[in-house]
């Protein structure tokens, strides 16, 4: 197993390699001129624009940046942005209010899409089953921002349960309405794929064999059927988890988080080339490593799989 | 304190309250028999426990601290003359008094200064109002002041505000024309230090908008702590003003200011302290405000004004702004040559419809080339050139014999009312001057001003201006002088007058001689007066005296009074 690991963590550095010129080269491909948009309509002599396009190594072609940036980056320098900030510095703080988010809405994904989907799979073609798949399918078909400014007027504004927006209450206090927004998509898709999955497995031959032998339910559905049934759920939970990384950009904005994804989205616009490509490689690596994490748990679920 | 004092804590039987509504509206559905319903149901019961509880009555917000908070977008630097976001000029403004100051009509007065002296309008002697102390108890002597502004006005530092001190003498040598020069001296020759309470300031040329000038927020003062490292000042500024920080600037989340005990000057405080929130999102800060999470926000998005009005009431706070829209007519293009062509376009504009159209009416339509709340606007300046006349433009428009090919109007896609009202625009040309082949050219909003810059576009742009100090001056000699101008227009007479109004030391004399200026570039027409903004926004109910002003000062922090 540990070489299947190795293998997989090697494989990840053309990976990284790739996705960083990458991003570097569609960064640098966007319209326009981020140190004039630094002073937006106010005049900016030249010396200065000059000054600052020298510093930050603008006037060379694509790969010299990118050649200067990696070689930063081997050092362990992330860059500045155009504004003088060390990206490290900008990214830091702001790598914990995406962690948390992510997080939150991930256990909110996993926790209560699991229960849904057994309770629903357990009672398919009753009442509870057209419950969890109708709520599911109105909460996919839903966009994001209309659920999350929603959520936030009624139980932020008018009922008072959770604050409006900020991080200041701190976790949990601050992450869970933001968290149930983010992670509402994800819940549907778990909660109908553990509902199909287990709803398939509960006529297998396998379960009928379990309760032949005279096992509990709950030990029939808890340790023979469900554990099968969840590979397809963890690896969407896998998937999921890294694209909650980087995909809060709608939820953080509406609720005010100082996050990763609130940065990426300012810099794309003000072109900060640096700040993007640090921001998206630690989201590539992340995704890597809990995909990995996800291939390792498959063995767990199901011992039939075997890694070399 | 993790929390800043928004909420008012609420009394143990209003919690439980509405910690038993909670849990009847949790979203159980139907209960089941089984194990896993319970689960299901347990967990979503727990969590809106947990959080109702907590978000009803945690936190510990304290309020009756004196102080309040107040919302808008992130600043982007803190040290005077780095940037010129009027985000920063927020907390900047708290930080820092500066030389002289403005009141809420917009009239200079002394603030730092004692008194300001000059006889030609060209070499300034400004006395220091003894006694000052910065934050960390250094005095502020005129040497605080000319470091600081060698320090923005030197090339090699790159400041945002960099161009704002051109009209000192030595700038020049601080700013080399060859990019890779350095320069010889990182000290403005105009700026000498006569003592510790005494600033002698000499001009390139006379300027007498000078006091207006240091208005502006980059000409504040840097102590000598400053210069140990300027990185980390920018994180904890230490300034001469009303207000002190309290901690560090907490980024993308708030700084926070504290009343400065040591303030001897005329601003002093009414409430005990300000927090500025950021937000990255308008809309969120205007649910905030309504959710009485912060106290004060200067801008309401256009989206919501309507239901501001409504729900806020007297605490909904609109007023006039200095910032204003135009239409230039890129003239270094010969069809655009003819005046009377750029005139009927200017009458074939119905401001008064796209107001209402676009901006519920809230908007100010110009009658003059500058806003109403500069001296020196005179009501109906720009008379029937700025008013909609279909008719009188159709005839203007053939005696000028018509406009051959495609019109391109040019404009920004930063807000979709842009390509709102150029619709209307171009609507109106189409019929009521009979061009046939009107198109829209929407750049991104990083590309706009680099396009304009280099005289890129090919058609009527949107221009825009929004003041740097309440001057007529600052509107007419960027937009309209013959160096300045992006239109490519050039009229020495205007140049002249100018020249002429800047060297004037009667200010109510000068401001006829501008009037005369702005008469020629009306005349003229190569940029058409479109409208002034209005700015609405809004309080909360635990704080009064609140004043937004039009300028680069923005509110007055030190006036609000907190409940």
């Amino acid at each position: 197993m540990w070489r299947y690991v190795l293998r997989r963590l090697l494989q990840a550095v053309p990976v990284f390699i790739g996705t960083t010129l990458l991003i570097y080269a569609l960064v640098f491909a966007l319209p326009g001129d981020p140190i004039q948009a630094l002073a937006g309509d106010k005049p900016v002599p030249e010396n200065v624009l000059n000054t600052l396009r020298d510093r930050y190594n603008l006037n060379d072609p694509l790969l010299v940046q990118y050649g200067k940036y990696m070689w930063g980056l081997f050092q362990g320098d992330l860059g500045e942005n155009y504004d003088g900030q060390k990206v490290s510095e900008m990214l830091g703080g702001r790598w914990g209010v995406t962690a948390q988010l992510a997080l939150t809405a991930w256990a909110f994904e996993l926790v209560l899409g699991i229960a849904l989907g057994v309770w629903a799979g357990l009672r398919r073609g009753r009442v509870a089953d057209t419950l969890v798949l109708g709520g599911t399918t109105l909460l996919i078909a839903v966009p994001v921002f209309v659920l999350g400014y929603t959520a936030q007027i009624v139980f932020g504004l008018n009922l008072k349960w959770f604050p409006s927006a900020g991080a200041d209450d701190g976790w949990p206090l601050s992450y869970l309405l933001p968290g149930m927004v983010l992670g509402s998509l994800g819940l549907s898709y778990v909660a109908r794929l553990t509902r199909t999955s287990l709803a398939e497995n509960l006529r297998a031959d396998y379960v009928r064999t379990a309760h032949a032998k005279g096992l509990g339910r709950a030990r029939v559905v808890g340790r023979h059927a469900l554990r099968n049934s969840l590979i397809p759920v963890v690896t969407y939970l896998g998937v999921d988890f890294g694209s909650l990384m980087g995909g809060a950009i709608v939820t953080e904005g509406i609720f005010n988080l100082p996050g990763i994804g609130q940065q990426v989205f300012q810099s794309i616009q003000l072109k900060e080339g640096p700040v993007v490509v640090g921001a998206v490689t630690l989201l590539v690596l992340i995704f890597l490593l809990v995909n990995l994490v996800v291939d390792l748990l498959y063995g767990w679920l199901d011992p039939r799989i075997r890694y070399e | 304190m993790r929390r800043a004092v928004t909420r008012p804590a609420c009394a143990r039987t209003e919690c439980e309250e509405e910690h038993d509504q909670a849990q009847g509206r949790g979203p159980e559905g139907p209960r089941g028999r089984g194990g896993f319903d319970r689960t299901a149901a347990g967990f979503a019961a727990t969590l809106l426990a947990v959080s109702v509880g907590a978000a009803a009555c945690g936190g510990g917000g304290k309020s009756g601290d004196g102080t309040f908070t107040a919302g808008h977008p992130e600043p982007e630097h803190l040290t005077p003359g780095r940037s010129t976001s009027s985000y920063s000029f927020d907390v900047m403004s708290g930080l820092y008094d500066n030389l002289v100051g403005l009141t809420k009509d917009g009239k200079t007065y002394e603030l730092a200064a004692q008194s300001l002296e000059s006889k030609d309008q060209k070499v300034w002697t400004i006395k220091l109002r003894p006694g000052m102390k910065f934050h960390n108890g250094e005095p502020v002597t005129a040497g605080s002041f000319a470091d600081s502004w060698n320090n923005a006005a030197y090339g090699p530092n790159a400041y945002g505000a960099n161009d704002y001190f051109s009209h000192f003498k030595g700038y020049d040598e601080l700013n080399p024309e060859d990019e890779d020069a350095k320069p010889k001296t990182d000290k403005l020759s105009g700026v000498e230090v006569v003592d510790d309470t005494t600033l002698k300031v000499t001009l390139n040329d006379p300027f007498n908008q000078f006091p207006q000038l240091l208005t502006y927020p980059a000409f504040g003062p840097l102590p000598k702590a400053a210069f140990k490292d300027l990185k980390a000042f920018d994180e904890h500024p230490i300034g001469n003003g009303p207000y002190q920080m309290s901690g560090n600037w907490e980024r993308n989340k708030q700084v926070k200011l504290v009343a400065f005990p040591g303030y001897a000057g005329p601003r002093k405080p009414k409430n005990k302290g300000v927090t500025w929130k950021s937000y990255s999102s308008a809309d969120t800060a205007y649910t905030d405000l309504r959710a009485g999470r912060i106290d004060v926000l200067q801008t309401i998005p256009a989206a919501k004004v309507a239901e501001a009005k409504r729900l806020l009431g007297d605490r909904f706070l609109p007023r006039e702004m200095g910032t204003m829209d135009y239409l230039g007519f890129p003239m270094f293009d010969k069809r655009f040559e003819n005046a009377d062509l750029r005139r009927a376009i200017s009458m074939a504009i119905d401001r008064q419809g796209i107001n209402k159209a676009v901006y519920n009416g809230d908007y100010i339509p110009a009658d003059s080339l500058l806003p109403k709340i500069i001296e020196g606007h005179r009501p109906n300046a720009c008379g029937e050139l700025c008013t909609f006349n279909p008719t009188k433009a159709k005839q203007l428009y053939d005696k000028a014999g018509g406009f051959k090919g495609t019109l391109e109007l040019y404009f920004s896609n930063a807000q979709p009312t842009y390509y709102a009202w150029m619709q209307i625009v171009a609507n109106s040309l189409k019929q009521n001057l009979g061009i046939k082949d009107v198109q829209f050219r929407q750049v991104p909003a990083s590309d706009y001003f680099s396009m304009l810059t280099k005289r890129e576009e090919k058609g009527p742009y949107r221009q825009n201006w929004e003041a740097d100090y309440p001057s007529a001056q600052n509107y007419l000699e960027n937009l309209w002088e013959s160096g300045a101008n992006r239109m490519g227009w050039k009229s020495k007479e205007f140049d002249d007058l100018i020249a002429r109004a800047n060297r004037m030391p009667d200010p109510k004399a000068a401001l006829q001689v501008y009037n005369q200026a702005e008469d020629v570039a009306i005349r003229e027409m190569p940029m058409a007066p479109l409208w002034t903004w209005a700015g609405q926004g809004g309080r909360s109910d635990r704080v009064s005296n609140v004043t937004i002003t039009a300028y680069a000062t923005g509110l007055l922090a030190n006036e609000v009074t907190v409940k």
